[in-house]
């Protein structure tokens, strides 16, 4: 049976979703999407910049994706609210990443204020992901209000560290009844593969793969980890011993027994 | 006349509608998103919506983004 995850009425085959920021060129970006095999892409917002022109993104994505809008730049519910309704007027379809941050510094975001974005958009039919700082409480309640899924971060936007907040990732697994899709700080494929290990339903990748060396390559290696990562989660990790358990017969040895 | 476009002042022509004002400044309209006054304004509505004296135009669109 081909193991897929449904969100917002789709079932989504790659479990490793792209953000689309830092790339150095919009051609470049648009094949380390189609060798990643992304079915889930970010983008962004902004306001157009009259003085130089840009080509539009939306060219540079592979027709199978979908698009989903993040927020970003939204400080409170409100403007994520506005960004999302305009998002949703360009005819970008109805994914939204709710990224509300009014913190500089390690742009953590403001979960209270995502949790009131998140229930205004998922009434007005939005397929809301939110993205938050891992708190089983919010997180149960942005469910209840429509999450169609919660992206809890692994360490800071753009930090490249790593999946730091293990412990409570993996609480939310075992406990928050939607898809867990860690979002944020992931470096290495290592580090995705780590995720799906763990339970998780999906990545989001953007820096890693963007500021690398060459992220063609490194989308795939992405790709692979978390194809990994969820292989191995779906064939039941065994836990690990104390003591040594030989792997070989013990019986059998080119030796004379004593 | 004066209106503020994406946070600055610009002068445009007088009576000019938005349909107008968007191919005036070189952009294909199915491309951008524009908010006059706060509220959003679908395509099809733009060429008749007429601009006024300090009105308030934002026109966005897609960038990359994580």
């Amino acid at each position: 049976m081909e193991d897929l995850l449904e969100i917002g009425g789709k079932k989504i085959k790659s479990r490793l979703f792209l953000g689309t920021g830092k790339f150095s060129d919009y051609t470049l970006m648009k094949k380390a999407l189609e060798v990643s095999e992304t079915e889930i892409i970010t983008v962004a917002l902004r306001r157009v910049d009259l003085e130089s022109k840009q080509d539009n993104i939306l060219d540079y994505i592979p027709k199978k994706c979908t698009v989903m809008v993040n927020t970003s730049g939204a400080r409170d519910a409100d403007e994520a609210v506005r960004i999302a309704r305009l998002a949703k007027m360009s005819g970008a379809g109805l994914w939204v990443k709710i990224e509300v941050i009014r913190d500089n510094k390690y742009l953590l975001p403001d979960n209270l204020e995502t949790l009131k974005a998140t229930e205004i958009l998922a009434k007005e039919g939005f397929v809301v992901l939110p993205y938050m700082s891992p708190d089983i409480s919010i997180a149960r309640k942005m469910v209840e209000c429509g999450a169609a899924a919660v992206m809890p971060l692994g360490s800071p936007i753009g930090s490249n560290r790593g999946l730091k907040t293990k412990e409570l990732i993996s609480i939310m697994i075992e406990e928050i009844k939607a898809p867990i899709i860690v979002d944020a700080g992931l470096g290495r494929p290592s580090d995705a593969c780590a995720c799906m290990e763990l339970g998780c339903a999906a990545v989001l990748v953007n820096t890693a793969v963007a500021i690398s060396k060459d992220p063609i390559n490194m989308a795939k290696a992405f790709s692979e980890g978390v194809i990994a990562g969820r292989r191995a989660y779906l064939c039941k990790i065994t836990q690990g011993f104390n003591a040594a358990s030989p792997s070989s017969p013990l019986t059998g040895f080119l030796r004379e027994e004593k | 006349m004066n209106i503020k476009i994406n946070g600055k002042i610009q002068v445009v022509d007088k009576n000019i509608n938005l349909l107008e004002l968007i191919k005036s400044l070189g952009l294909s309209s199915c491309r951008v998103v524009t908010e006059y006054n706060l509220r959003i304004v679908p395509t099809e509505e733009r060429e008749k919506t007429f601009l006024k004296e300090n009105d308030s135009l934002e026109i966005i669109s897609f960038v990359g983004g994580g």
